[in-house]
């Protein structure tokens, strides 16, 4: 597999930190898009701002990297002008979930042909460490020296129960099994949407005592079972522990924003009406 | 596969409001996307946008906020669509940095702003010209913007087609200003047919370039680099933040100041386009009422009267506000003592006429901001007072 086709190789290597995950996304990333069988040039990823944002500048394809939390709206633009692109959203915690969860939720809502990977490190990366929606309770943020009270969003849950007709969780500790989740989001006709967890060594590691990036990534492993596992839990180890996989998909090309704008174009032209 | 017709336009006459003619010119434009979030006085454009793009084969989103309309449009605009958004003052503030950012990675679209009365909810059904400066500054950073501003349903029409043509020309978002009576206010219009109209379409590169180091953002003569749709194998990238000619970021000082130059002189160097105005000052008068948009109804009406009762006075209407036409305007502060400047607001666009005028003419202000339209009397009775 020649992975580096979908590099933009000379402006490597990243800017991110020694330790941090979103290179293991941006790899599942570029193995799952291979397997996918996609066309590489009818396909445009979008990103918002943050450590996250800066995904889209790696990446050998039509590349928008927009304004904070907005990139799923631009996205959204792209797809109906044209809808026979891919159109794929990169985002954080805090991109995606804070300043961008409007969007994320209505956009899961029209259920529109989009796949978004949202990179959870549970933590403001880019600003240095700020608490995000996506921080648990107790965690330490510069924001909240004292550990922090705010309760984090289940993300999956929210796109789904919003209409996102395709919902995933990964890990960076589980790359194989991320890229499979990717793939299947990629080819997913409707709203995709895909959670990887990420760790942050330098700046949720070293506020939280595990600034070895290989701890974290032992704790993200604990602290998250297969989807097939996970449902054999107690309600109690459900609530602590994130199962990982496909959580949700339905297949109903139908259903999706873009073929049903197609549909109203085509009455309208049934009915000659100008 | 999804563009199914091309509109051609018939030529007849419509008595519409202002907020219908202007999608009317739209769409003679090849306006085939609107995204954007209902709000007084604008919800008519929104509405017409959703009852006649379908039917040319283009695209109306509804979208969950006005950031997110600005944000939709920048996306098709970037996927090869013409595109344009409606709203009105709140909604105004809410798009800026999207705007910003479309100015930024030069995205050819329009934005109508319909005034109300501000701030905050104000006075939603009334006129106002309270955003003149919040069309010109209302962003972070320096910046070119266009803005038009329409006196009649007729020049909404006209110069909504305009807005979208200087938008594709000169890859630059451009800002149709109306306000509340413009909009609303229902006049005959003359649609012109389709081989009457001139429309213009964006440089795009040639597909050969694809794969040839293509530099998106490449210094041209015309200072405007030619544009290619995202899905036409370019692989390009673009970015808010300041970029080089490959479009990628750079943190370079040097950098920041050439594309801030190039952006600012791409509209400087073309002012003899883009600045409309109509001027009707004779050799004889000694002031002149200088006004844009609604206020331009009641200046005309004044003048015309003053001039009948033997009144040497005259008119400066502009049609594009920003860039402001200095050199013009301080022309015309040598031909005429008094220039009056009637505007619904506190006084916006009276401090550029004082700059551009210096000392050489006096410049005074009429100002309505409580929701009414100024009457041809107030000014009527500043011309006695000054003549
Ligand atoms: C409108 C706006 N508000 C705030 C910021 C500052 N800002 C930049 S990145 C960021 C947080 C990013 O966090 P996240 O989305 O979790 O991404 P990460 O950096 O952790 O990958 C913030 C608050 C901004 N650029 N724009």
């Amino acid at each position: 597999m020649d992975i580096y086709k979908y590099l933009r190789k000379e402006k490597l290597p990243h800017i991110w930190c020694p330790g941090c995950g979103h290179g293991t996304i941006l790899n599942s990333f570029v193995r799952a898009f291979d397997k996918s069988g996609l066309n590489q040039d009818k396909t445009v990823v979008i990103s918002g701002i943050g450590c996250s944002g800066r995904a889209t500048g790696y990446l050998n394809f039509d590349s928008l990297h927009t304004t904070h939390g907005r990139a799923i709206a631009f996205a959204t633009g792209v797809k109906m002008a044209n809808p026979e692109l891919n159109v794929i959203v990169m985002t954080g915690d805090g991109d995606g979930a804070a300043i961008g969860g409007n969007h994320l939720i209505h956009a899961a809502r029209r259920n529109i042909d989009l796949t978004v990977i949202l990179f959870n490190n549970q933590i403001y990366g880019m600003t240095g460490g700020q608490f995000s929606p996506m921080t648990p309770e107790g965690a330490n943020a510069t924001t909240a020296p004292y550990g922090n009270i705010d309760r984090n969003f289940d993300l999956c849950q929210l796109t789904k129960a919003a209409g996102a007709t395709f919902t995933a969780r990964g890990a960076t500790f589980n790359p194989r099994q991320l890229t499979n989740i990717i793939k299947k989001a990629l080819l997913h006709k409707g709203f995709s949407f895909v959670e990887s967890f990420t760790q942050c060594p330098v700046r949720y590691g070293k506020l939280n005592q595990t600034a070895d990036p290989v701890d974290m990534l032992k704790l993200q492993k604990q602290k998250t079972a297969d989807i097939k596992k996970w449902l054999q839990f107690s309600d109690e180890e459900k609530e602590i522990i994130y199962p990982l996989g496909v959580l949700n998909e339905e297949i109903n090309p139908e259903n999706e924003y873009t073929f049903r704008y197609q549909k109203i174009i085509e009455k309208t032209l049934e009915k000659g009406v100008l | 596969m999804t563009k199914t017709k091309v509109y051609k336009p018939q030529k007849r006459g419509i008595l519409v409001q202002g907020d219908q003619a202007v999608v009317e010119g739209a769409l003679a434009a090849g306006v085939e996307f609107f995204a954007g979030y209902p709000i007084t006085p604008a919800s008519e454009i929104a509405e017409g946008f959703a009852r006649e793009l379908p039917k040319v084969g283009g695209k109306f989103l509804q979208m969950e906020d006005e950031i997110a309309g600005m944000a939709a449009i920048v996306g098709a605009s970037l996927a090869g669509k013409k595109a344009i958004t409606a709203t009105s003052g709140p909604g105004f503030s809410l798009k800026q940095e999207n705007l910003g950012f479309a100015i930024m990675i030069e995205a050819p679209l329009v934005v109508v702003n319909v005034q109300r009365v501000g701030p905050s909810t104000g006075l939603p059904t009334s006129p106002s010209q309270g955003d003149v400066m919040q069309s010109r500054w209302g962003r972070n950073g320096d910046q070119p913007i266009i803005v038009l501003a329409p006196a009649s349903v007729q020049e909404c029409f006209d110069l909504s087609i305009t807005a979208v043509n200087f938008s594709e020309k000169y890859r630059q978002p451009v800002i149709l200003l109306l306000d509340e009576v413009i909009g609303h206010l229902r006049e005959k219009i003359i649609i012109k047919k389709a081989e009457e109209l001139d429309i213009w379409e964006r440089k795009r590169p040639a597909l050969n370039e694809r794969r040839n180091n293509f530099n998106p953002y490449q210094e041209t003569d015309d200072l405007i680099p030619p544009m290619p749709d995202y899905g036409s194998g370019f692989r390009y990238h673009a970015s808010g933040l300041f970029h080089d000619q490959t479009g990628f970021p750079s943190g370079k000082n040097k950098t920041a100041k050439n594309l801030m130059d190039r952006l600012t002189k791409k509209i400087t160097a073309n002012l003899s386009e883009i600045l409309l105005y109509e001027k009707d000052v004779r050799k004889e008068d000694q002031a002149a009422v200088l006004s844009f948009g609604s206020a331009v109804r009641t200046a005309i009406s004044a003048v015309h009267t003053a001039r009948k009762a033997g009144l040497k006075v005259g008119y400066f209407k502009l049609k594009t506000i920003w860039p402001f036409p200095e050199e013009e305007v301080a022309k015309l502060a040598e031909e005429v003592d008094t220039i009056i400047v009637p505007e619904l607001n506190q006084g916006q666009l009276i401090g550029e006429v004082k700059k551009a005028a210096g000392c050489k003419a006096d410049v005074i202000g009429i100002n309505d901001y409580s929701g009414l339209l100024l009457k041809p009397e107030e000014i009527r009775s500043v011309l006695e007072e000054v003549l």
